[in-house]
């Protein structure tokens, strides 16, 4: 064996030419995720990652690591039976906006509800990819896309509320080129005992380009982002004179300084509230009227569905004992014939 | 009933020998008529009879009171010679209300026994089972031995000095009956009278109205003058060993769990509950103390899926399902296939398009398991043939499926799944291991690189040092797996996943045949037809005639000698619970052309449509 060596971004790079389109926002999630591992102490060889379909399907091929791209919307399902059987594996599941809201919709809210100790990188680009250009479930109304030229008609999911609203345990967001921040979220996914979900704002330079533009902006993003910080009030603005305050259980814009507003009169995060009522409240804190919250939602702590499966396998044997396969044939009413 | 001789047994009443009996028990859903059948089923294996059960459900859980809809049906065949189904027409019909009559009459052969609770052929109950008078008193019966008890009656009067209510005590009225059949047909109550108190331990007072229904239903056949014999069938001659009882879905459960011991494999079981496959998965979640994990997914994509990670872990997935669910599960299937990986797919087959017949049999998704998935896309598929088969078909697919690294279907259907016969259990060492191997060499590693005699790819642990690789459904390098859009490895991994298929039939037994292997006629059969094939094969040669009789175990690939003994004789004949699969198979593959008996009605096929089948044919050249 081979001493103990720190592990770098190369020990999880693998060796397959990366195909996404230039300037997508994939590269710079694959770099924050290939510069996080390491720094979890987990060797290559005890992590997988699974993938649904879509340009994001790619992803495990460029990670050197145990990978599995599976088919559209399941890799929830494929990374469920095996972290049931294999629990001490870091298991990873990266996802686009269509194939976990639409095809996959059903595995993503209960992989979430049964709380697989998981982690769900999502990419949003809100646009079907791979399948060039057509409106995905969190393609906002009115989109223009090749299968709506008139405009969408459909309502958007907002992931994150779906997440609450399917009982995750932990739940961020964050934004492509957002490099450090994306970084740490993807740290504490991967630092929580549960299902981590993290939607993660991602460009699609050539069918959904600019869709993220304000956010990212120099000019407009300090106006747009409001940065979540656990225990912090909740300012934004490029001179942070912004604030979201409470009135009963709905939210709004002040100003610090005017109308006698100070920063004691801010909503103060708790991304451990156990409350689904803040959770969720946040959650619909949305453009046009509000900034986008990123970072840390919630993250609280449940029993994992694999250590919950263990734990009643070990609890029923250590009750009635291992099971003998003869006794087992041998079960029921028996008559001997001689 | 084949009678053989007459003896006088009891003081007054003559006990006549006879060689089989088939009885049904039929009556609402709420009259506990399962009960009862599988009462009966144990009491005749512990005289020593063969025997064979068919329950019959209905598909509503609870229809409406004494509708047709709502009869329920347990039949039974039992004898002193060897058996191969629950019997093509009941001996006896035992029916608790009108409609369990008129569900069942015309099923009757002449001079049939027919046992009526006359209490509940109210004119509510006639009319609600379309009875225009009453068949009891008009006339309707002619021909059959009709006898009128009033069950409910007499067991409300024996329980007259019970605390209990009228409605209790109308449920104990199942016992009554079965006490009447234990004395109409010389069996002992011990058995059932032991069941009762270990069903009922909590309630000793219902434990105890039951017994003394059952005692009640006994003494009535003794003092009544209405049944003029009562009849003895001998213990059958049976091989020497441990018998019990086993339904095709108990079956397949016991052998997925062996094969997890003779594997070392834990099972990881991904289903989405589906009649007639959920008692796989109630049966399963009850072992966790071998190692069974159970995952009841949130649909059978789910299910597939899980079972195919689990598998990609180092354990063997399994899912099981019905037609519906196994059209879900189609395009995982394909994932599967590319993968790789071991897996077992059981589809217990109900009568379908959609919907169809969800509690009957049928078995029409044979074509559907061969060909209806998207791409190339070969998969082994075996299929017992008895509900005891169905525990070494379980253990021959986890041995395949390992050994070949490759998804296997089993196809059983709605009559093995729920039809029960005498199993005799085998000794766990005298069953030969399931060799497996798991790559950890880095040392010349491919990922689809594959063993030369059978095409396997290597199985490889995630956690496994030096061993991390990428695969997926896309396709991949015949030798590294990574992913290649090479029109001629394509090609080649297309040819090579056939191939590879194919080389099954190496490790598949050869067919099993009764009677030469040439002939006039050879009678093929592959599924739940197997009993009735068998039982007909044997009439006909008893008769003289040049017929033998064959099932296929594995419907893909072929077992290897499946062409020789076809070019053997003169015509085949293929019964089949669907329009033809399997002749249309044998016609792609073999150019045969056999004769097809095809019956699609939601039930089995009976003995004496095969035999007449059979003659009809042998006639004709
Ligand atoms: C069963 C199935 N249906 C449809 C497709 C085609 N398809 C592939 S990717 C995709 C949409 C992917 O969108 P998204 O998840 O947003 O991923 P992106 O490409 O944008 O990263 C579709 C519809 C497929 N591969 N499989
Ligand atoms: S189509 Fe869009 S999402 Fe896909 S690789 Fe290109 S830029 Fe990225």
């Amino acid at each position: 064996m081979v001493a103990e060596q720190k592990l770098t971004k190369k020990d999880f790079t693998s060796d397959q030419e990366v195909r996404w389109c230039p300037g997508c926002g994939d590269y710079a999630i694959l770099t924050a995720v290939q510069k996080t591992m390491p720094e979890l102490g987990i060797p290559p060889h005890n992590v997988v990652f699974f993938s649904g379909i879509g340009c994001s399907g790619r992803f495990p091929y460029y990670m050197n690591t145990y990978g599995f791209h599976g088919i559209h919307g399941r890799a929830p399902a494929f990374a469920t039976g095996l972290k049931m059987m294999r629990p001490e594996l870091s298991v990873w599941i990266v996802t686009g906006d269509g194939d976990s809201m639409s095809i996959g919709g059903n595995h993503f809210i209960h992989v979430l509800r049964r709380n697989v100790d998981v982690k769900i990188l999502m990419f949003n680009n809100r646009i079907y990819g791979l399948t060039k250009g057509q409106y995905s479930p969190t393609s906002e109304q009115g989109k223009k896309t090749r299968s709506t030229p008139y405009g969408s008609l459909d309502n958007p999911f907002n992931p994150v509320s779906v997440a609450l609203g399917a009982g995750a345990t932990f739940v961020a967001r964050a934004i492509d080129v957002e490099v450090t921040h994306l970084t740490e979220m993807v740290k504490a996914a991967a630092a929580h005992k549960g299902a981590a979900f993290v939607e993660i704002y991602q460009t699609c330079v050539v069918f959904n380009d600019g869709a993220f533009e304000n956010m990212t902006d120099r000019k407009s993003k300090h106006d747009t982002v409001l940065f979540l910080e656990h225990g912090k009030p909740m300012v934004f603005g490029k001179s942070r004179d912004k604030g979201i305050r409470l009135r009963g259980l709905t939210p709004e814009v002040v100003t610090i300084g005017e109308n006698g507003v100070t920063e004691a009169d801010l909503l103060v995060h708790d991304a451990y509230s156990n409350d689904p009522v803040y959770s969720f409240l946040l959650s619909q804190i949305l453009p046009p009227v509000f900034p986008t919250p990123v970072g840390i939602l919630r993250s609280v702590q449940l029993p994992t569905y694999d250590a919950l499966n263990r734990d009643q396998l070990e609890k029923t044997t250590a009750k009635v004992g291992r099971g003998d396969i003869d006794t087992l044939l041998r079960s029921g009413e028996l008559w001997t014939v001689s | 009933m084949v009678e053989t001789n007459v003896t006088t047994g009891a003081p007054e009443r003559p006990v006549h020998d006879v060689e089989s009996v088939v009885i049904r028990f039929a009556g609402d859903s709420g009259d506990g008529m399962q009960v009862t059948g599988t009462q009966f089923t144990t009491t005749s294996f512990m005289v020593g009879n063969d025997l064979s059960t068919l329950p019959d459900f209905p598909a509503e859980i609870r229809a409406p009171q004494g509708t047709l809809a709502g009869v329920s049906g347990f039949q039974l065949q039992f004898s002193s010679q060897p058996v191969h189904t629950p019997g093509d027409r009941p001996d006896v019909l035992v029916c608790m209300n009108p409609a369990a009559l008129k569900v069942n009459m015309k099923d009757l052969p002449p001079g049939a026994i027919i046992i009526a609770n006359s209490d509940e052929f109210s004119d509510g109950n006639l009319r609600k089972a379309g009875f225009a008078g009453n068949p009891l008193e008009d006339g309707a019966l002619e021909g059959f031995q009709l006898f009128r008890v009033d069950v409910t009656r007499l067991t409300r009067q024996a329980l007259f000095e019970t605390e209990l209510s009228n409605r209790e005590k109308d449920r104990c009225k199942n016992f009554y009956a079965l006490g009447l059949l234990y004395w109409l047909y010389n069996r002992p109550l011990d058995a059932t009278v032991a069941w009762i108190g270990e069903k009922f331990g909590k309630k000793p007072e219902i434990a105890e109205a039951n017994v003394t229904a059952l005692h009640a239903g006994y003494h009535y056949g003794e003092t009544t003058e209405a049944f003029a014999a009562t009849y003895r069938v001998a213990p059958a001659t049976i091989a020497s060993g441990t018998y019990r009882n086993v339904t095709g879905n108990t079956a397949t459960a016991l052998g997925l769990v062996t094969a997890s011991q003779l594997s070392g494999l834990s099972i990881f079981y991904g289903s989405y509950p589906i009649t007639p496959a959920s008692d796989i998965l109630h049966d399963l979640s009850r072992y966790k103390n071998y190692g069974v994990v159970t995952f009841q997914a949130e649909d059978e994509i789910a299910g597939i899926c899980s079972a195919i990670g689990a598998s990609y872990g180092g354990s063997l997935g399994v899912t099981a399902t019905s037609g519906p669910g196994l059209a879900l599960k189609s395009e995982a299937m394909g994932m599967a296939v590319s993968m790789e990986l071991p897996l077992i797919v059981i589809d217990v087959m109900r009568a379908g398009p959609s919907t169809g017949l969800p509690t009957k049999p049928e078995q029409a998704d044979l074509l559907m398991v061969l060909f209806g998935r998207h791409g190339e896309c070969p998969m082994p598929v075996l299929a017992p043939g008895t509900p005891s088969e169905c525990f070494d078909i379980a253990i021959l697919a986890a041995r395949l499926a390992v050994r070949y690294m490759t998804p296997m279907v089993i196809l059983s259907d709605a009559f093995l799944a729920n039809s029960s016969e005498p199993w005799r259990v085998p000794a766990a060492a005298d069953l030969p291991p399931i060799e497996v191997e798991f790559r950890t060499d880095p040392e010349g590693f491919g990922a689809y690189r594959r063993d030369p005699e059978t095409l396997a790819r290597p199985w490889v642990k995630p956690g496994t040092p030096e061993l991390m690789h990428r695969v997926g459904g896309l396709e991949k390098d015949a030798v590294t797996g990574n992913v290649s859009y090479d029109p001629a490895n394509h090609e080649i991994m297309v040819h090579t996943r056939a191939e590879k298929i194919a080389r099954i039939a190496d490790a598949l037994p050869p067919l099993v045949v009764d009677g030469e292997r040439e002939g006039d006629l050879l009678i093929l059969g592959w599924g739940s037809t197997t009993g009735a094939i068998s039982k007909a094969v044997a009439t006909l040669r008893e008769e003289g005639l040049r017929v033998s009789g064959t099932h296929l175990i594995s419907l893909a690939p072929f077992q290897k000698d499946l062409g020789a003994l076809l070019a053997g004789f003169r015509r085949v004949l293929i019964p089949e619970l669907n329009t033809g699969h399997l002749r249309f198979l044998l016609r792609a593959t073999y150019g045969l052309e056999a004769t097809g008996l095809n019956k699609i009605q939601g039930r089995p096929l009976r003995v004496d449509e095969i035999a007449d089948a059979a003659r009809a044919l042998l006639v004709e050249n």
